[in-house]
């Protein structure tokens, strides 16, 4: 199967010529929803809870971009989609935009034909060690048994990793994350390797006693994950970008939505341009006006939606921060 | 009393060996079943708050307040939570038409007319938009409802396209022959998922720009197309069964090629082709569960995403516990059906059939 994939990313790229004479904000607004590709059940990014209601920083996203474009964050329609169906949606149409924890690398921004529109959640693979071994780096760990999935670019990064730090290392490979993770607690490996946010939610959810595991400073690959676009429609490609910003500069105004009501009386000009009392800035995009207060008012800024999704799991902010307070989230001014 | 001795003896310990047999047999269903019985209902937790009296049992009990908890979305998929009547009603009426289906007093012509009725209603319900239900898009529907359509439709549409097949096959037309073999061959050459894989990421590609085909659709199609494949051959055989008198006296009789097949042959050779019938469509109905692999949410997603919220992670075995329950419901009726379709037939015109063959 894996062949398939490089080949219909090539088969898309040869239909995109023709592609699109009608805008997809155009298109959009027409059908009165927004169609968004989100992970068919990933805890805290994308998961409908006990109702069916989907949940999750990623889909805060779609929410953010239907409010934008709508005035209402409800105006969205969620297609799940499998690691290997994700491109071919967004290729064909299908979904408008990709909000699925897809790691920015630039193969996918290039020969698979999207357009990354940014970072929503930094993301990295470590590792996890029970905190009776007393390992405190992972460059203590020559000649361990590791825990990993195979088949990702996980079990890659390991092998380098451990062959750039001359160390060796048994691994233990398990496809399915329920069976790797009992694999780990009950002893059989010394270490389990996935990304940082998968360590946090594991350790979160079931480890017996989650202060028994330590998870390592190391961080031995980036892992930026963010919405995309398909190439060729830079109007669409603004709005899902702005959108997403808008959050984050919200954060960093201090704007939340309780907040965002009273912030009509505020006498700063960033605010007042932010929500549409003055400047253009939503009619240069395209939509209403107070597109970002919208956004603010339904679905919360990025801080609102990381407590509310990842917090509960135990996520920290760490990278995940705002640039002024010892994070990465920096969004280039909505001026 | 000493006939239900005689009979143990009889049956159960008729030499050493079998008694011995039937000792060890007894010891192990008792060592397995009674931890089993012991973990599923003495300490199980039937009903809680959140999953935290159940972590605390540490596995000695089943926890099937996740089940509880769950059991709207694992049936119910991510279908409107206000609306789930709909789906509820839905699947009862679907259940209802196979039950009518299932008797034979009911084997008219307006039967037809009943499915055409029901699906109608079932299609009124679950897509609404009228008589003030609101719409749901079929990307919503889930759980139960979407095994049972698939599975209904695979049937339904694979059924008659795998009788053409079995017929196109053994027509003395090369060309009809050819096709039909290329198509059953070559269908049956490849896994479901692959063909799956293929309606689901290929297809969409090649569609000309602005016309997408509904992702159930193309997983509908994709199991009706393997479906008709293996059906085919299993009504082959039941062609082959039938002998060459039949034919001859049909011939002999006037009848020309569809009269003869649809009045003589095809009743005799589907009766012949009831077992495997039934095991292809018990079949298909777990296959409908691949689709997990395209990102439907049929009644086994469902499941398995409800296992990734983190509050419940870990109680895989009560969960699957009760996927196997459900599925094991619908083929054991299933298969029960066709055991009592078989001795039905066999009473009526069977045996005389075999006298003549």
């Amino acid at each position: 199967m894996k062949q398939l994939i490089p080949l219909a990313a090539g088969a898309a790229l040869l239909c995109s010529g023709v592609a699109f004479a009608q805008g997809t904000l155009e298109a959009v607004q027409k059908k009165g929803f927004v169609q968004c590709g989100v992970n068919t059940g990933l805890a805290g990014f994308s998961q409908p809870d006990s109702k069916g209601v989907w949940k999750g920083l990623d889909v805060d996203v779609c929410r953010a971009i239907a409010a934008a474009v709508f005035g209402d964050a409800n105006k969205v329609r969620y297609t799940p989609l499998t690691a290997q169906q994700r491109f071919t949606a967004l290729q064909s149409g299908e979904v408008d935009v990709l909000a699925r924890n897809t790691t920015w690398t630039v193969t996918r921004d290039t020969s698979l034909g999207l357009n990354f529109v940014g970072v929503n959640f930094y993301d990295g693979q470590g590792f996890m060690v029970p905190r009776k071994l007393n390992v405190k780096s992972a460059k203590q760990l020559n000649g361990a048994t590791v825990c990993v999935q195979p088949g990702t670019t996980t079990e890659l990064n390991l092998s380098d990793y451990f062959r750039a730090n001359r160390m060796t290392f048994k691994p233990v490979v398990i496809e399915k994350l329920e069976e790797v993770t009992n694999a780990y607690f009950s002893g059989r490996c010394d270490v389990f390797t996935t990304d940082v946010s998968g360590l946090v939610s594991v350790r979160g959810s079931r480890a017996p006693k989650p202060d028994e595991h330590v998870i390592l400073p190391e961080v031995i690959s980036k892992e930026p994950l963010g919405p995309a676009v398909r190439h060729g429609d830079d109007k669409w490609f603004d709005i899902v970008k702005w959108s997403m910003y808008a959050m984050i500069e919200a954060e960093e105004m201090g704007l939340t939505s309780k907040t965002i009501d009273q912030a009509g009386s505020s006498k700063d000009p960033a605010v007042q341009r932010f929500i549409g009392a003055s400047g253009d800035i939503g009619k240069m995009l395209g939509v209403d006006n107070k597109w970002a207060a919208n956004i603010v008012k339904q679905v919360g800024n990025y801080g609102e939606s990381f407590e509310a999704n990842l917090k509960p799991l135990g996520f920290e902010r760490g990278l995940n921060q705002l640039w002024t307070k010892g994070g990465i989230l920096y969004a280039p001014p909505l001026r | 009393m000493s006939t239900a001795v005689s009979w143990l003896r009889r049956n159960l310990f008729s030499s050493w060996a079998s008694g011995v047999a039937t000792l060890a047999i007894l010891y192990l269903a008792w060592a397995l079943l009674l931890p089993f019985l012991d973990w599923a209902f003495v300490k199980a937790i039937w009903w809680a708050q959140d999953s935290k009296a159940c972590r605390d049992l540490q596995g000695a009990g089943a926890c099937w307040a996740f089940i509880a908890e769950k059991h709207r979305f694992i049936i119910f998929g991510t279908y409107p939570y206000e609306q789930h009547w709909r789906p509820g009603v839905a699947s009862a009426l679907l259940i209802a038409l196979w039950c009518v289906s299932a008797l034979r007093a009911f084997w008219r012509w307006w039967l037809s007319l009943v499915w055409v009725a029901g699906l109608a209603l079932i299609a009124t319900l679950m897509w609404g938009g009228v008589l003030g239900l609101t719409y749901v898009e079929n990307e919503r529907w889930g759980g139960l409802i979407l095994t049972l359509l698939l599975a209904t439709f695979g049937c339904a549409f694979a059924f008659p396209l795998a009788i053409l097949l079995a017929l196109g096959r053994r027509s003395q037309l090369p060309a009809v022959r050819a096709v039909c073999v290329g198509y059953i061959e070559l269908v049956r050459g490849v896994p479901l998922i692959s063909l799956l894989f293929m309606a689901s990421v290929m297809l969409p590609l090649f569609l000309p720009e602005g016309l997408t085909i509904d992702k159930l659709l193309r997983a509908q199609i994709a199991l009706i197309l393997f479906a008709a494949a293996y059906l085919a051959e299993v009504i082959r055989g039941g062609l082959q069964a039938v002998s060459h008198h039949q034919y001859q006296a049909a011939e002999a009789l006037g009848l020309g090629y569809w009269k003869r097949t649809l009045f003589v042959i095809l009743p005799q050779a589907l009766r012949f082709a009831i077992p495997p019938l039934v095991n292809t469509f018990i079949g298909l109905f777990k296959d409908t569960s691949l689709v997990v692999i395209i990102g439907l949410f049929d009644l086994l997603t469902s499941l398995k995403v409800s296992l990734q919220e983190p509050a419940w992670t870990g109680f895989g075995v009560e969960a699957y516990l009760f996927a196997a329950a459900v599925y094991f419901l619908f083929c054991w009726a299933m298969s029960l059906y066709s055991q009592g379709l078989e001795r039905d037939l066999a009473r009526g015109g069977a045996p005389r059939l075999l006298r003549e063959t």
